[in-house]
Formats: structure tokens, C-alpha cells, sequence
């Protein structure tokens, strides 16, 4: 069988006068450069997580051990429980499981509204308001910190330096440093982390519907708001459950908003803050064992950061398994017609 | 009578859309223009953080701006090197990834497995992993050791100054060479940029490739005058996507410079004016790019 396919293939390639066998060869040349090449790219960007793994099962010895580079010689699950520990257990998971999904609701219902606004209505300014959401996505959250701190510290409505409805009242502002309701607010109002994407990720999408639908349902006798409630946002569920999962994933490891909001002093209340203060909450217990002035060798800080860290990715690689199509397409569709 | 409906008709779409957007013009207001503007103010004075009550501003001119610039010796080699960073990284990382994105529109075994791949750096690395990552002095280390255990019969070394011997192209392949050093930054910072290409590539349709075919073109000037004037406009989006991620990245040095500034010597006034000489480079930055860019991009329909 397969010597008949062979005589008829140099059997052809005669024929075609050395082309067919040519083409063979390169083609197979240029797949085995793109394996090579996609499978060198893929274990450079695993690297850093097969790594963290390795180093999670070592024992301490293993670490100061110039031998041992990957593959641990003393195995132990003693890294993991430690960072565990350290970490702060379950209380940051719960934590952040909490305020992340009231967070990544706020913002999706927010930010569809506001998206669908700027797809399917005129009015006047809309250019410039859509400027607007340009900048609220360019400005580094870094700039916005200190001000947001002190704002925070004697909020009112409008908030303009002690003139606002509270003051006229009650002649004291609301202090909202460190309190959930913070952020929450600030998530409503579309301005949260990365809020200016949603934005534009959900107005791509409703710019993406046919027309027809609404004015079907205008001739049928809906009003604007039922149209949109019962027409279009059932269509924008699949945009809505990515920017619900955009904004729990991003929320969880983000560190910048998480320390200006959630903070107070050394309760460390979030992932991303718990993560930040874990080195320093270790040296602190170890000084209390062996006495001041103790310091904990890198190696094993590092070892316990790299477990903790991992440790705090689980849940958001399960997610992306599980919802990978939900995360790709949804950029994918807001890609198209920038 | 219908000149007069039809204008109701706008009049009340103009009142729905402001009641649609209004939740972002609220937000906006109160949590990005209000505390700009009061970064804005606080540039211009020395605030007194430890006060009796509470916050008090002076006000000193363009003190602090002075001091950015000709005194804090930290700031300008940093935002120089932020810069010449950024002029290396962001053509890389637009390069690189229309390349994956020209990769995986092919079709091969294991293709979901390995977009799969290319796109979790968007989910794992953001935020605070980031920092801990370039923070990790272990791996760091380790990277040293294998570099010295294998120095002596390194191919890439022997080759890179075979290619920096050259004199006339030495500056190209000093950047090439940086690129390469780099490249797993670069990976992980293009996930969404791949995606964006690939969802790009796939909407040209493929009767263009094939007219282009029979009228003779080979796939390199098929690429050059039919791919490539395609997504002219998404290079457009993620080159501006880029620079926004690149700059409002909180591991870089003049990020950190910043946020120590604040939280390790409490001087509000001089990080303000720190951020806002950055911010308003980057909007110029920006500006100036997608205006030239603009003029060059290739609308289909």
C-alpha cells in the first residue's frame, strides 16, 4: 500500500519535474519552524508558573542548594501550608470573592448603560464625552491616588473642598477612607479600575447590532428604556458575563486601588493587599521567634512569595478554563471597527 | 407638523442618551476631573500632611516643578529611561504580535491550546503580579548561574558580537539584540493585542487573496497591498492600546519613583507634579501618534 503511494508520488513528482518533491520539503520545513517556534514561546510564558511550582515543593534545604535547580530533591508540602498561613488563609479569598463580585457588578451594569448610550443615541457633546472615556482609561490610577485619599477622607456630594449637600446639613463631611461603600460608589459611577474599558467594550458591542431590532420594537410599542431592557440587553449577555469576568480577574490581582480603598493599617483585607504584605507579616512573626534583628534569607522569602502567589492564581486559572471563549471573543468583538 | 415631531424625537433621544451616560458623567466628574484638578492645585503648593488640621496648602508657584526638573536627581534620567523604553518596547510588542496573530490564523494541531496560552499573561500578569515578578531576585539569580555555566560556549554571545563588529548597522542590531533580551516581556505584555489582530485578519475576506492570486500577486505583495492596508486601523488601536498599558504599568522605575515619593517621604506637592509632567508627555505622545497615524489609515468601507 504504502509503496504504491510512494511510486506514485516520485512518479508524479517526475512528472512535475522536481516541483512537487520541493514544495514537500519546504512546507514541511516551515511547520517544523512554526512548531518550534510556538512551542519556545509557550514555555517562556508558562516558565515563570512551572517554576513557581517546582520551587513550591522544596524543602528549605533545597533551596540553598546550588544543585537543585528545578526538580526538588526533598519534597514537602511544608512551603504551602506556611504561605497559607502567612497569607492569611481563607479570610482574603472570601474577601475578595466578596467585594469582587459587587464590584464587577456595579461596573458591568454601569458601564452597559453607559456603553449603550454612546452606541445608539445622539445628543449633543457626544464627542466630547467620549473623549471623556478615552481619558478616564489614559490617566495612570498612580496620579489620581493621593487626591481620590484626601477626597475620601472628607467626602461629600458634590465634594468640592467642604461645599456640598452634607455640609449644608450636617456641616461634616462623610469619611469614607477605608470603607467598602468607597469603592463601590466609585465602581458605579463607571470610574473603578479599568472602568473606561468597559465602556468601550460594551458600546463596540451594541454598535455591532442591527438597527432593525430597535425599531422593530419602537413600532411595537416599546419605549426607549423597554427596548433596551427587553430587546437589547438580553442579546448583551455574553459581553456582559466577559466584562464581569474582565473586571473580577483584574480586580483581584490590582493592586493600586486595592491599597488606596481597602487598607486599614495591617489588616491586610485583600488579595492583592495580603500578597503585598506577606514578606513583611513573615519577618514580623519570625523576629517574635528568634528575637529582634532577625531577617529571613531571600531564598526563603522568595519561596513563600512564589508559593502564595501561585497559590492566589488558582482561582483565576479555573476561571479561565473554564470561560477562555467568554474572555478571547469578547476582545476579539471590540477589536473590529476601532 | 412632522418637522415639529421629528424634532420632539431628537429632543427626547438627546435627553435618554444623557440619562444613559449619566452614571459615567457622575463618576467622572467626581472621581477623575475633581481629583485631577486638585493633583493640578497641589502641584502648585507644599501641602502640610501632618498638620493639626488635617491638610493645609501653601502656595509656592512652580517650586516643585523646578524641583523635578533641576533638582530631584531621580526623575529626568528616569522619565528618559521610561521613554527610550517605551520607543523600544511598543514597536516590539506590535510587531511580535501581528506576527503570532499571522501564526495562529494558520491552522495546526493544538491551535485553541496554544492561543490559550498566549492570552493568559493578560489574566495572570496584571496588577500587582507583575511587580512581584520582576521583584522575584531568585529567579534572578538562577538566571545569572545558568548564564555563567554556559558562557564559554554561548552561540549567542559569539554571534552578537559578530553582528556588533559591523559599523555601519550597529545601532540596528543593538536593538534587535535588546528586543531579543526582552523578549519575554514582550510576550507577556501582548495578549490582547494578539487577539485584536487576529479577530483583524479574519474579517478580510478571503475571495481578496484569491483575486489576488489569479491576477498574479505573490503572497508578499499580497500581503503588503491587501493584508496590511486591512488592519491599518486596529494597528492604529493597538498601537494606542500599547502605549496606554506600557505607561500606566506600576512596576516601571519612574512608577515606583512616584509612589515612594508619596508613601516614603509624605511630599504630596512634588508627586503631584511628578505625575502630571509624565501624564501630559504621554497625552502628547499620544496626540501627536494617532493624529500622524490617522491620516495614514486605510478605511474599507
Amino acid at each position: 500500500m504504502t509503496k504504491q503511494e510512494n511510486i506514485t508520488f516520485w512518479e508524479r513528482n517526475r512528472k512535475s519535474g522536481g516541483y512537487l518533491l520541493r514544495k514537500r520539503i519546504g512546507e514541511f520545513i516551515f511547520r517544523f519552524c512554526r512548531a518550534v517556534l510556538l512551542v519556545g514561546l509557550c514555555f517562556l510564558i508558562l516558565q515563570p508558573l512551572l517554576h513557581k511550582f517546582s520551587i513550591s515543593m522544596m524543602a528549605e534545604g533545597d533551596l540553598y542548594d546550588k544543585t537543585v535547580i528545578n526538580v526538588p530533591r526533598h519534597f514537602s508540602t511544608e512551603p504551602i501550608k506556611s504561605s497559607w498561613k502567612w497569607l492569611g488563609s481563607f479570610k482574603p479569598f472570601f474577601t475578595s470573592i466578596r467585594i469582587g463580585i459587587v464590584v464587577a457588578l456595579l461596573q458591568v451594569l454601569s458601564c452597559t448603560l453607559v456603553g449603550y448610550g454612546f452606541a445608539r443615541y445622539k445628543f449633543p457633546l457626544k464627542n466630547f464625552w467620549f473623549a471623556c472615556v478615552i481619558l478616564l482609561i489614559v490617566v495612570p490610577a498612580q496620579t489620581l491616588m493621593t487626591p481620590l485619599q484626601l477626597l475620601l477622607a472628607d467626602w461629600d456630594f458634590p465634594g468640592i473642598k467642604g461645599i456640598g449637600i452634607l455640609h449644608l446639613i450636617t456641616g461634616k463631611g462623610l469619611r469614607l477612607t477605608g470603607k467598602e461603600i468607597a469603592y463601590y460608589i466609585v465602581c458605579a459611577g463607571c470610574a473603578g479600575y479599568k472602568g473606561g474599558l468597559y465602556i468601550y467594550m460594551m458600546r463596540q458591542h451594541f454598535r455591532n447590532e442591527p438597527k432593525e431590532l430597535e425599531e422593530a420594537a419602537y413600532v411595537d410599542g416599546c419605549n426607549r428604556w423597554t427596548t433596551f431592557w427587553k430587546i437589547l440587553l438580553p442579546g448583551a449577555r455574553p459581553m456582559m458575563v466577559s466584562c464581569f469576568l474582565f473586571s473580577f480577574v483584574w480586580w483581584w490581582t490590582d493592586g493600586v486601588y486595592s491599597r488606596v480603598f481597602f487598607s486599614k493599617g495591617n489588616n491586610w483585607a485583600t488579595i492583592a493587599n495580603a500578597l503585598n504584605g506577606l514578606v513583611e507579616n513573615m519577618n514580623h512573626d519570625m523576629e517574635k521567634i528568634y528575637g529582634k534583628g532577625y531577617i529571613v534569607p531571600t531564598a526563603r522569602s522568595e519561596q513563600i512569595l512564589s508559593t502564595a502567589t501561585l497559590l492566589t492564581l488558582i482561582p483565576l486559572v479555573l476561571i479561565y478554563i473554564l470561560a477562555q471563549k467568554s474572555f478571547v471573543e469578547s476582545i476579539s468583538q471590540s477589536g473590529i471597527k476601532g | 407638523m412632522a418637522k415639529a415631531k421629528r424634532r420632539d424625537l431628537a429632543r427626547g433621544n438627546a435627553i435618554a442618551g444623557y440619562l444613559f451616560i449619566l452614571p459615567f458623567i457622575i463618576g467622572f466628574v467626581l472621581f477623575l476631573l475633581i481629583p485631577l484638578a486638585s493633583s493640578l492645585y497641589m502641584s502648585f503648593t507644599e501641602v502640610d500632611a501632618l498638620g493639626k488640621k488635617g491638610f493645609s496648602y501653601t502656595w509656592i508657584g512652580l517650586k516643585n516643578y523646578n524641583e523635578v526638573f533641576f533638582v530631584n536627581s531621580q526623575y529626568v534620567p528616569n522619565l528618559l529611561t521610561q521613554l527610550k523604553d517605551m520607543a523600544l518596547f511598543v514597536p516590539g510588542i506590535l510587531v511580535f504580535s501581528f506576527f503570532m496573530a499571522v501564526l495562529l490564523n494558520q491552522d495546526f494541531h493544538g491551535r485553541t491550546f496554544v492561543r490559550a496560552v498566549y492570552f493568559l499573561p493578560v489574566i495572570l500578569s496584571s496588577g500587582i503580579m507583575v511587580g512581584l515578578e520582576t521583584n522575584n531576585s531568585l529567579l534572578a539569580g538562577m538566571k545569572d548561574l545558568i548564564q555563567k555555566d554556559t558562557s564559554s560556549v554561548s552561540i549567542t554571545q559569539t554571534l552578537e558580537s559578530i553582528l556588533l563588529t559591523g559599523q555601519t548597522a550597529n545601532k540596528f542590531f543593538q536593538y534587535v539584540i535588546d528586543l531579543v533580551n526582552k523578549v519575554y516581556d514582550i510576550a507577556i505584555a501582548s495578549g490582547i493585542q494578539i487577539i485584536i489582530f487576529l479577530s483583524g485578519l479574519q474579517t478580510i475576506s478571503p475571495s481578496m487573496y484569491e483575486a489576488a492570486k489569479i491576477e498574479g500577486c505573490t503572497a508578499w505583495e499580497s500581503f503588503w497591498k491587501i493584508t496590511f492596508p486591512m488592519i491599518s486601523s486596529i494597528i492604529l488601536v493597538n498601537l494606542i492600546y500599547t502605549i496606554v498599558d506600557f505607561c500606566t504599568k506600576s512596576n516601571s522605575d519612574l512608577m515606583t519613583l512616584i509612589t515612594n515619593t508619596l508613601y516614603l517621604n509624605f511630599d504630596y506637592g512634588l508627586t503631584a507634579a511628578m505625575s502630571w509632567v509624565y501624564f501630559v508627555i504621554i497625552m502628547g505622545i499620544l496626540g501627536i501618534l494617532s493624529f500622524i497615524i490617522t491620516r495614514w489609515v486605510y478605511y474599507y468601507d
